[in-house]
């Protein structure tokens, strides 16, 4: 035991003598919370649109202050022609066009129909998609107010109810995606370094003819990080709650746990990764490459899960980080207890359990 | 001249003699190349419907078949309970409730007016949004449909209406792999660039090897260029198996010329390869250097506009964007693949990425110290 602890002790010099080091990996959670927080959202707003109005009577004059009141649109006006449409969205100036045919307002009053064209830069058809509904909706509404407060019999209406986020807030989706990202990239890199490190620098030879057993320099790497990461974790839920409003609806000890729990795996991810390479940039190669796009585009926070084809599904299992996402999305976000997560926390605890154990059998006690 | 050419020969032969990282370097882009973008699929489809119907009628029947006749929506559940339909929704199972109130049917003839309630999983505010907006206007048409049954169609005095008709160009199919590849291929391009470069110098700083390059007369420009050049052929060839595997799996060909794509990415690298360099100039060993230039790395792909649309940024990230070195070439890459854009239409572009690149690599010049 005293053994453990003096390697422990052994750990923590490495990682306190080491300022930039300690600064990096206190920041860098922080910095990335903050920036992402506020700047990612894959809501469509303030997009620059043109408008060509063939017509300019009052109808699509008032149709056009519409689309300009909207927040989703931020109307170019200089485009004055369809000639100056197709350079403006090679260059990337517009992402959206309407057009106006001529004597717009006398063809609907007079013939009770008029149309409007839309072209849309599809080139991110989410985006092209996103956009042609928003401004479909203002022109149906100009048409539909157009009718007058006139009551229709038989009518149908809906009333709609925003669950867990009434605002439609982005960072509600981002954060807790956001949060698992930083844990696990952060965590994994910081211990996958760890153990190649006395490999590469020859310091392993030492610890390899002392009387220490593998589970205990296996542990001891963790012990350090782990005390990192929960002061990360902490005032990552802190800058979550007080500057991106982002409340924490359910039980806190039950999500600081998950937190843990999840930091833990994703530890033992590193060290597995630690114990199975033999250089520093191999090593820190597979955590961040191979683990930041699976961890982005895997974890569902970024793609919905089941738009994927079958066999990605199947694959999404083994990133640990989607299931940690769920959980904090349902306890964080949802305000839901330990009951709707259990399944997620028990495959959490045995990816956990597998990777120390092969860990430690991968650790080699003699050296090549 | 014949120092730098040493220099070059002696990088890549450290490089070739190590098959380890010359596998990860290759194979680690190609597989997720290969995979990612089959993950990329943003379009809000597969919405997962619960229907709480309390009333049983023929109406609401017939306004559930017509719901689940699109396939837009699954249904998940056809209950009578509210509360079992929101276990699915806390469950993560179903993402929009339909409550259909009990006589339904019955307040639409008699009362000229009855309505529906839908409860949306509004934690993705997209999904929430568009889902919602298409339940409803399923809706609106069953409501006509309805009307169309209890009144005569003369009766009903014409309303003027606008058609409107869209045109997707570009990419008329909708299709987002074209849009996702290139920018899946930017980023695997950047950070096998990036993370190889800052880690390169520092690597030699940890073994010691940098003591032996410093005593001879090697110039600092010298040293730096042999860093760079390797990672740069590296780069461009790592960006030539990209284009060929999204030919051939995504037959993704660009609209636009190769020729503008290279020479874009040449001066790219350029740049790239210098904040690697200048990192690794600032770090003593290669967990810095890792932790630092994966920080920027993550900010400059996050904010670079892959993922999501710079326009909806807020103001400052959208200036943080003019910096960021990554949002340049998936821009340009994106013009070029989808909308055949030419050097000309990208030439503001390019001079911005040429400055990046002199600016980067001169700090990184200027920064390496031949002294301890």
């Amino acid at each position: 035991m005293k053994q453990f602890l003096f390697f422990v002790q052994k750990e923590f010099y490495h990682l306190l003598r080491d300022p930039r080091t300690m600064i990096i990996l206190f920041g860098m959670p922080l910095t990335q919370i903050l920036i992402f927080g506020f700047a990612l959202t894959n809501e469509v707003k303030n997009t620059r649109i043109a408008i060509l109005d063939n017509s300019k009577d009052p109808v699509t004059a008032e149709i056009i202050q519409q689309l300009e009141a909207s927040r989703y649109f931020d109307v170019v006006k200089n485009i004055k022609s369809n000639n100056e449409l197709e350079p403006a969205f090679q260059q990337g100036i517009i992402k959206l066009a309407i057009v106006f045919p001529q004597r717009f307002q006398y063809s609907l009053l007079h013939e009770n129909e008029a149309s409007v064209q839309m072209i849309a830069d599809a080139t991110d058809p989410n985006v092209a998609n996103t956009l042609s509904n928003y401004a479909t909706a203002i022109i149906l509404d100009y048409q539909n107010n157009m009718k007058g407060q006139v009551e229709f019999p038989y009518t149908i209406n809906t009333e709609v109810r925003m669950l867990y986020n009434p605002q439609l807030k982005g960072s509600y989706n981002f954060v807790p995606g956001v949060m698992a990202m930083v844990l696990m990239l952060v965590c994994a890199m910081m211990t996958s370094i760890s153990i190649v490190r006395e490999k590469e620098m020859g310091t392993m030879e030492i610890i390899l003819v002392s009387p220490i057993v593998p589970i205990h320099v296996i542990i001891a790497k963790m012990v350090p990080y782990f005390l990192l990461s929960s002061v990360n974790i902490g005032s990552i839920l802190l800058l979550s709650v007080f500057v991106l409003d982002v409340p924490i609806q359910g039980n806190l000890v039950l999500l600081v746990s998950e937190c843990l729990l999840f930091t833990v795996t994703v530890l033992g991810l590193g060290l597995l990764i630690s114990s199975v390479t033999d250089s520093q940039q191999i090593a820190m190669l597979i955590s961040l490459m191979g683990l930041f796009l699976p961890t982005i585009m895997l974890s569902g926070f970024m793609f919905p899960i089941e738009n994927m084809p079958v066999p990605l599904q199947i694959v999404s299992n083994i990133v640990p980080a989607k299931w940690f996402y769920f959980i904090v999305k349902t306890v964080m976000i949802k305000g839901l207890g330990f009951k709707y997560v259990w399944k997620e926390t028990l495959i959490l605890i045995g990816m956990t359990i597998f990777f120390l154990v092969v860990s430690i059998k991968k650790f080699k006690i003699r050296l090549e | 001249m014949r120092a730098l050419r040493i220099l070059l020969e002696k990088e890549f032969r450290q490089i070739f003699r190590d098959p380890s990282i010359l596998r990860l370097i290759f194979m680690m882009p190609i597989v997720q190349l290969i995979v990612m973008p089959l993950a990329a699929d943003y379009e809000v489809k597969n919405v997962r419907l619960c229907i709480v119907d309390f009333d049983r009628s023929s109406y609401s029947q017939r306004l559930i078949n017509k719901i689940t006749a699109t396939d837009y929506f699954q249904l998940v559940d056809y209950t009578d309970s509210y509360e079992k339909a929101l276990v699915y929704v806390e469950d993560d199972k179903a993402d929009l409730v339909l409550q259909i109130p009990s006589s339904f049917e019955k307040q639409v003839i008699k009362e000229d007016k009855s309505t529906l309630f839908m409860s949306l999983n509004a934690i993705n505010g997209v999904k929430a949004n568009l889902g919602g907006a298409y339940l409803r206007s399923i809706i609106a048409d069953f409501n006509r449909e309805a009307r169309l049954d209890w009144l005569q169609l003369p009766r009903f005095s014409p309303q003027p209406t606008i058609k409107i008709s869209s045109i997707n160009w570009f990419n008329p199919t909708m299709n987002y792999q074209v849009f996702m590849v290139p920018g899946i291929l930017v980023i695997l391009v950047t950070m096998v660039g990036a993370f190889l470069a800052a880690l390169n110098i520092v690597k030699e700083k940890e073994v010691g090897t940098i003591e032996q390059i410093n005593v001879t007369p090697i110039k600092k420009y010298q040293f730096i260029l042999g860093k760079l050049i390797p990672f740069w052929v590296l780069g461009l060839m790592i960006l030539t198996i990209g284009l060929i595997i999204s030919r051939v799996i995504y037959g993704i060909t660009p609209v636009g010329s190769l020729l503008t794509i290279y020479v874009f990415a040449a001066v790219y690298l350029l740049a790239v390869l210098g904040m690697g360099l200048l990192v690794s100039t600032f770090a003593n060993t290669q967990q810095q250097a890792m932790l630092l230039s994966f920080f920027f790395m993550m900010i400059f792909i996050l904010l670079g506009g892959l993922y999501t649309s710079i326009d909806s940024m807020p103001p400052w990230a959208q200036i943080s964007t003019k910096f960021n070195p990554v949002a340049y070439f998936i821009e340009v890459m994106r013009m070029v693949v989808l909308k055949g854009s030419t050097l000309i239409d990208i030439k503001m572009h390019l001079s911005i990425m040429f400055i990046f690149a002199i600016v980067l690599n001169s700090f990184a010049v200027w920064n390496y110290r031949k002294r301890s």
